[in-house]
């Protein structure tokens, strides 16, 4: 790192491998945001990088649904079957509303699948994207930030879960009553007396704010340090840079560089379907509390 | 803002390592608890199996979050911006 001048400090790479891509809606140039919470910037990347992922991942279902047999199945067809089987039992085991099911189960089947497959982008190279954008993205006018993993954005994670938080207060609704579910929120966990009612109110609002909260930053913090240490496991890589001399440390970085990075990816394998699949059942779990009436 | 940086640098290292025991009791606790009940119940693995794995990704997440948090505070740290 020494001998070339130009190249960023650890601190300096990590800082900008952090950095979205952002734009100001309002004006649809780059920007770059300055508060906590700021409705008018997008993050381009995670955008971009979810809808694609998304696009493909309806393509590749959509193939399945097509050229299904009933007949003996091919390898693909029986991939796709075991998996809608898995989340639909999976259902069957938390939701017992018939109708419910036939929304939430393909509901549920996205969430895992859809994750999972942006939790994949964390498997690709760190430097793979961002590199290729540094030569592309200045050219076409945009600013050199590219992050590729757009589950290691809160604004992602917090909407998926906002998200079921909405299916969430719309099956209260709909299974209980608007008067039903109205009551509940006053009369839930404490008992149905008037001096209690402020208490139960407050105790539902912390249940529903710590429930779409947490199952955000689950996902969130698990994505965020993943792709952290993959950054500075590349670090450790940048270090060696073809030194080849086995006398100076920058060599055993590199050693330690793919001794970790295999280490790392193999366990982050467990980690991304672990964490898809986690949210695919608690998306249940909570729309399963849904239809509970106390 | 030497005062700080000692001070971040400390606290990276309490939230990593009390996160790190934290989990560690936890998912030793629960993984002896299904090895238990899987030597009475061997039948009962398969379902047990998922809802450990549930359980395991459930206590792993309150760490991560945590390593992430320390991470960003070494590299990015915002309380030596202002």
């Amino acid at each position: 790192m020494a001998a070339e001048t130009s190249g960023p400090t650890a601190g300096e790479y990590i800082r900008h491998h952090l950095q979205h891509l952002q734009m100001d809606i309002t004006t649809f140039e780059g920007t770059k945001q300055t508060a906590i919470v700021d409705f008018t910037v997008v993050n381009v990347d995670s955008i971009f990088w979810s809808t694609l992922l998304g696009i493909i991942m309806c393509f590749v279902l959509w193939r399945a649904t097509r050229r299904a047999t009933a007949g003996v199945p091919g390898r693909f067809q029986a991939a796709v079957e075991l998996l809608v089987e898995m989340v639909e039992s999976q259902a069957k085991g938390v939701i017992h509303n018939a109708t419910s099911r036939k929304l939430v189960s393909p509901l549920a089947l996205t969430v895992l699948i859809w994750i999972f497959l942006m939790n994949f982008m964390d498997m690709i190279p760190v430097d793979l994207f961002p590199h290729i954008w540094h030569t592309a993205g200045p050219a076409m006018g945009f600013k050199d930030y590219m992050r590729v993993l757009p589950t290691a954005d809160l604004s992602t994670t917090l909407g998926l879960s906002c998200s079921v938080l909405a299916i969430c207060i719309f099956y209260n609704i709909k299974i209980k009553g608007l008067g039903g579910w109205g009551h509940e929120l006053v009369a839930a966990p404490f008992g149905d007396k008037w001096f209690l009612y402020p208490v139960n109110f407050l105790m539902q609002m912390i249940e529903f704010a710590a429930k779409t909260v947490s199952h955000g930053m689950r996902l969130f913090g698990n994505m965020f340090a993943g792709e952290l240490v993959f950054m500075l496991i590349a670090l450790m890589g940048g270090v060696w840079a073809f030194n080849l001399n086995p006398l100076s440390g920058g060599f055993w970085l590199g050693v330690g560089h793919i001794i970790a990075g295999t280490v790392w990816i193999l366990f982050h394998i467990l980690v991304i379907t672990l964490q898809a699949f986690i949210f695919m059942m608690l998306t249940l779990i909570y729309v399963g509390q849904a239809h509970d009436a106390h | 803002m030497e005062n700080v940086l000692g001070l971040v640098a400390l606290a990276c290292g309490i939230i990593v390592g009390l996160g790190a025991i934290g989990a560690s009791i936890g998912i030793a606790l629960m993984g002896g608890k299904f090895l238990e009940a899987s030597a009475r119940q061997p039948e009962l693995i398969g379902e047990l199996q998922t809802k450990m794995f549930i359980l395991a990704g459930l206590i792993d997440a309150a760490f991560l979050i945590g390593v992430a948090i320390a991470l960003l505070f070494a590299f990015a740290n915002p309380f030596t911006l202002a």
